[in-house]
């Protein structure tokens, strides 16, 4: 088990590689230090919400609400901003991360008590949220010249040579190693998602336990909202629209099973990368950036095609058909 | 109840009544009676917020708010009812209406326009069926992927840019009238509803449907091809998506690749209003039907007290969540007082 973990991150890690080396070949400037620190710096939005949404796909759970998430509590933080242009960077964190979880709590809460599918749940919650960004914000934008130096310096402020946006993934990216390695809640994600049923008898409650994924992926999304609306000084109602499939997308192609209880930090971490490195050379090779979702919608379903195929079992299947049904 | 987890088969553990309930009382206590008094209360209730409501012309018009989405729901219910899903089909109708746009370019008549746009939509839907049924791949994960592949793919095709200049008989779909005020596309959505129904519910492979959502391996056994019949349900949402392209783009007489966008959560709100189970293996299209007149009669009430779309989606959402939570809410209160 754990040989394929480890041989399906180096192959997304090899055709990482190959790609840059690709890009490389023709347009060698793509991959100065600089550049590539851009890359990485555009990605790290992609990153954090990855990481949030792979705990809840291990759990057997979906969360669509990520990004209409991230735009309401986007749009409250720039809001609250421009009211109180005083107000402290590390208090907006904080309220972005406790709006987020907040949301992500009502999530859970839907999934863990009302045993509602949740898929249906954050359908929803997607609608519902983007409504209410409409209804706080009257259909208006918030720009740059309405948000103070501080708000939108933020995340840009370069720390050791790397802006603070990408500080925060990489801290994100840190406390899931640890979160996902070293701690019950995050063996619990993967007992829970691997087999409901035995989790219960070893005295994990499921419920809970998806709660809390759908809790962390929710303060996640509010934490990137603040980052995101800072560092494009700008929020309105559709902000990062459509950006829940990028994000299912990042976990699907790193490797993280849709049925549960199989995936890695790294392998989020790299589908998400690939997508982020996708997305910056189209520009640089000459491709009109229209091709990106027709290049994400093929990169999932070869993911996912492959990802099936590696993890059939080696055996003698005498039964296939039935198999195949299930 | 300590073991429940969201995949936990619905029919397990599911008591045998020593008698059943006769037709009538099942009748009484139906989702679908249920849904028919919201739908009448919405009317009432518009009728009284609008002058405007009582209007034949006004409440003709209303009918586009959910007929298009409605032939697609009908669908989407068979395949949800077989235990998968399809999350492109929005996507489908950008592709589809994408290539009857690029046809009409090249000179394309009326006549090989809605060949096209059932041919890419069958072939969309053999697609997604191919690589769920084929490749044995989870449903929502590939039709998350083709939902961008095809979309992406009108993307490519068209830019920023907008096709028009249709034909003009070709109007006739999204516009015209049959008899007096009841619109062409009303009359193809009734004419779907009953073939649907009669498919669902009087046909062998609608109860086939039935078993594969509710024991895919027990359908197996008892001779039932499951694969065929999700391919068959796969390539009936595509080709339905097509019809849907057809009767919009004729209505908009033109093309974006942003065309019906999000309509995927509409359509799924729709099945599962309609007292479809999102886990598979119990509905009814009668069910579905009624629930696309309250959400039309819904949206266009909002419409004609100029409320903007988006806040109606507010509650289509929490339609869509307070639907399924309160029968469940009703059912632990119960089992509380029970115990």
């Amino acid at each position: 088990m754990v040989s394929s973990f480890k041989s399906r991150e180096a192959i997304l890690g090899a055709a990482i590689l190959a790609l840059v080396l690709a890009i490389a070949v023709r347009f060698p400037a793509f991959v100065a230090p600089s550049n590539l620190a851009n890359v990485f710096n555009d990605t790290a939005p992609l990153i954090i919400l990855a990481l949030g949404q792979m705990v809840v796909i291990l759990t057997r759970c979906i969360d669509l609400s990520v990004a209409a998430n991230l735009a309401l509590t986007g749009m409250v933080v720039a809001m609250l901003n421009t009211l109180m242009p005083n107000l402290p960077v590390t208090t907006i964190l904080l309220i972005a991360v406790a709006l987020g979880a907040l949301m992500g709590l009502i999530n859970g809460l839907l999934v863990w008590k009302l045993k509602i599918p949740p898929i249906v749940v954050t359908l929803g919650t997607m609608t519902i949220y983007r409504g209410m960004i409409f209804l706080i914000s009257d259909g208006q934008w918030i720009n740059a010249h309405e948000m103070s130096d501080a708000f939108k310096g933020f995340p840009r402020a370069s720390v050791l040579g790397l802006p603070m946006l990408s500080w925060i993934a990489i801290f994100v990216v840190v406390f899931f190693v640890i979160l996902i390695g070293r701690t019950s809640l995050g063996r619990a994600f993967f007992a829970v998602g691997g087999n409901p049923h035995a989790a219960v008898y070893t005295g994990i409650n499921v419920g809970q336990t998806q709660c809390a994924a759908f809790v962390l992926s929710g303060a996640l999304a509010g934490l990137t909202g603040y980052l995101w609306v800072a560092r494009y000084a700008v929020a309105y109602v559709d902000i990062a629209g459509g950006f829940e499939l990028e994000v299912v997308a990042a976990c699907v192609i790193g490797g993280i099973s849709i049925a549960g209880g199989i995936g890695s930090v790294g392998g989020a971490v790299l589908g998400a990368l690939f997508l982020g490195i996708v997305k910056n050379a189209l520009p640089v090779i000459n491709i009109s950036p229209f091709w990106q979702l027709a290049i994400s919608g093929s990169a999932i379903i070869i993911a996912v095609a492959f990802n099936a195929t590696s993890n059939r079992p080696k055996g003698r299947v005498i039964l296939k058909k039935a198999e195949h049904a299930l | 109840m300590s073991l429940a987890s969201p995949d936990t088969q619905p029919g397990a553990g599911r008591l045998l009544p020593d008698r059943l309930k006769s037709p009538l009382q099942r009748f009484l206590t139906s989702w679908e009676l249920l849904l028919l008094f919201v739908a009448i209360g919405v009317f009432i209730l518009n009728s009284f917020a609008s002058p405007y409501f009582l209007d034949p012309w006004n409440l003709s018009d209303a009918t586009f708010n959910f007929t298009e989405k409605a032939m697609i729901a009908f669908a989407m219910a068979l395949l949800i009812i077989s235990g998968e899903i399809d999350l492109s089909v929005a996507s489908i109708i950008a592709l589809a209406s994408t290539a009857m746009g690029f046809a009409v370019q090249l000179g394309a008549d009326t006549g090989l326009l809605v060949v096209i746009g059932l041919c890419v939509g069958l072939a969309c839907g053999a697609f997604n069926g191919f690589l769920v049924t084929g490749l044995g791949l989870p449903s929502i994960v590939v039709t998350i992927g083709t939902m961008s592949l095809f979309r992406g793919i009108a993307y490519i095709v068209l830019g920023d840019k907008a096709y028009t200049g249709y034909p003009a008989d070709f109007a006739f779909f999204g516009q015209g009238y049959v008899w007096w005020v009841i619109t062409f596309e009303f009359v193809l959505f009734a004419l779907i509803a009953f073939l649907f129904a009669v498919l669902l519910h009087f046909t062998n492979f609608g109860r086939s449907v039935y078993v594969v959502g509710n024991n895919p391996v027990g359908a197996l056994f008892s001779g039932i091809r499951v694969p065929r019949v999700k391919f068959a349900l796969f390539l009936l949402t595509g080709l339905m998506s097509g019809v849907a392209a057809i009767c919009l783009t004729s209505r908009l007489g033109a093309t974006r690749p942003s065309i019906a966008f999000g309509w995927e959560l509409e359509v799924v709100t729709m099945v599962v209003l309609g007292g479809v189970s999102i886990l598979g293996g119990s509905g009814s299209i009668p069910g579905v039907v009624i629930a696309a007149f309250v959400m039309g009669m819904v949206t266009f009430g909002f419409g004609l007290l100029n409320v903007p779309g988006i806040v109606m989606s507010i509650f289509i959402g929490l339609l869509l969540i307070a639907v399924i939570a309160l029968p469940r809410i009703a059912l632990q209160l119960l089992a509380k007082r029970k115990a």
